[in-house]
């Protein structure tokens, strides 16, 4: 009889490693154009870039114009690689090199922290860092921090 | 029209996510295994879209109000506690098992690959799980006080 372990950690920290290439310029032009949204967002409608927040506001909407706007954003978002492929010929890079137990675990994960802590990468480290409001400061901080922690066990600790 | 604005302002972002690398996860990853396979290119997006940020909303906040709402809607609250800390430390802790992050994987979606709309569920059910503890918690507080 072969047993076969329950092995949730070593699930989670199952994956291989894609090297990918330093990019500085593509990088910094993709941060420019994420910097002109959230000015123009806030310019024009008076709200913050925050992913996690519009994507909630999309499910919990406070009247139908909220919802529109939301969904309109969105729209714009998704569309944003296919403008890609029709200037360059290509689909950005989505290199996924972990499990998709890892990806739902994550993504799960994400969904709570993010709206417990009110905020995430777009929300809290870019247009709320942008602002200097230390709550968002202090919650950038916490979850890069916690980030460089997590992906050094994964692939340094559990799956070296 | 101010669909369209809002639009065009979410395809900026789609684009400017699509050739940062924020929607690729190998790239996310690596950034934060300085031990490993570094690819220091995620500083230059921080870097690029905070300062642009920066200088942008300081233009804007020189007006009364935005162009089509008659009010900013800022997050006001000053409160650093223990939700905000450990709701940080726990998004930290899936951004580092997936990689992807909200931002990142909004755009990515129109990829079409099938692990960002895995992710993205997963994502969502996450936010809905959180929103409803919150008001089951936010509901016994009121019975018992």
């Amino acid at each position: 009889m072969i047993e076969t372990a329950f092995t949730p950690w070593t699930s989670l920290a199952r994956g291989v490693l894609i090297e990918t290439a330093f990019t500085p310029w593509t990088s910094l032009a993709g941060g420019v154009l994420i910097g002109v949204a959230s000015t123009l967002l806030m310019l024009f409608v008076g709200r913050v870039m925050g992913a996690t927040g519009v994507l909630a506001g999309l499910f919990q909407p406070s009247s139908g114009q909220d919802f529109m706007w939301r969904a309109v954003l969105l729209a714009g978002m998704v569309t944003g690689p296919a403008l890609i492929w029709l200037i360059s010929g290509e689909m950005p890079a989505v290199e996924v090199p972990i499990s998709t137990t890892a990806l739902l675990v994550g993504g799960l994960i994400v969904g709570v922290g993010g709206t417990y802590g009110s905020g995430c990468t777009s929300g809290h480290g870019v247009c709320g860092m942008a602002r200097l409001s230390p709550r968002s400061i202090v919650a950038t901080l916490t979850f890069m921090t916690v980030t460089f922690a997590t992906v050094f066990i994964i692939r340094h600790v559990i799956g070296g | 029209m101010k669909l369209i604005v809002i639009y065009l302002i979410g395809l900026i972002f789609g684009v400017g996510i699509s050739i940062s690398g924020m929607a690729n996860p190998a790239k996310v990853l690596n950034f934060f295994d300085i031990a490993g396979a570094w690819d220091a290119s995620l500083i230059f997006v921080m870097g690029g879209a905070l300062v642009t940020t920066f200088i942008g909303y300081k233009l804007v906040f020189g007006r009364a109000a935005p162009v089509f709402e008659g009010d900013f809607s800022v997050p006001t609250s000053r409160k650093i506690d223990f939700k905000l800390v450990g709701g940080s430390a726990v998004f930290g802790i899936g951004w580092g098992i997936a990689g992807f992050c909200p931002g990142g994987a909004l755009p990515a979606l129109g990829t079409g690959r099938w692990e960002v709309f895995a992710f993205t569920a997963a994502l969502v059910a996450g936010i809905l799980l959180a929103k409803f503890i919150q008001s089951a918690t936010a509901r016994t507080a009121r019975v018992t006080t």
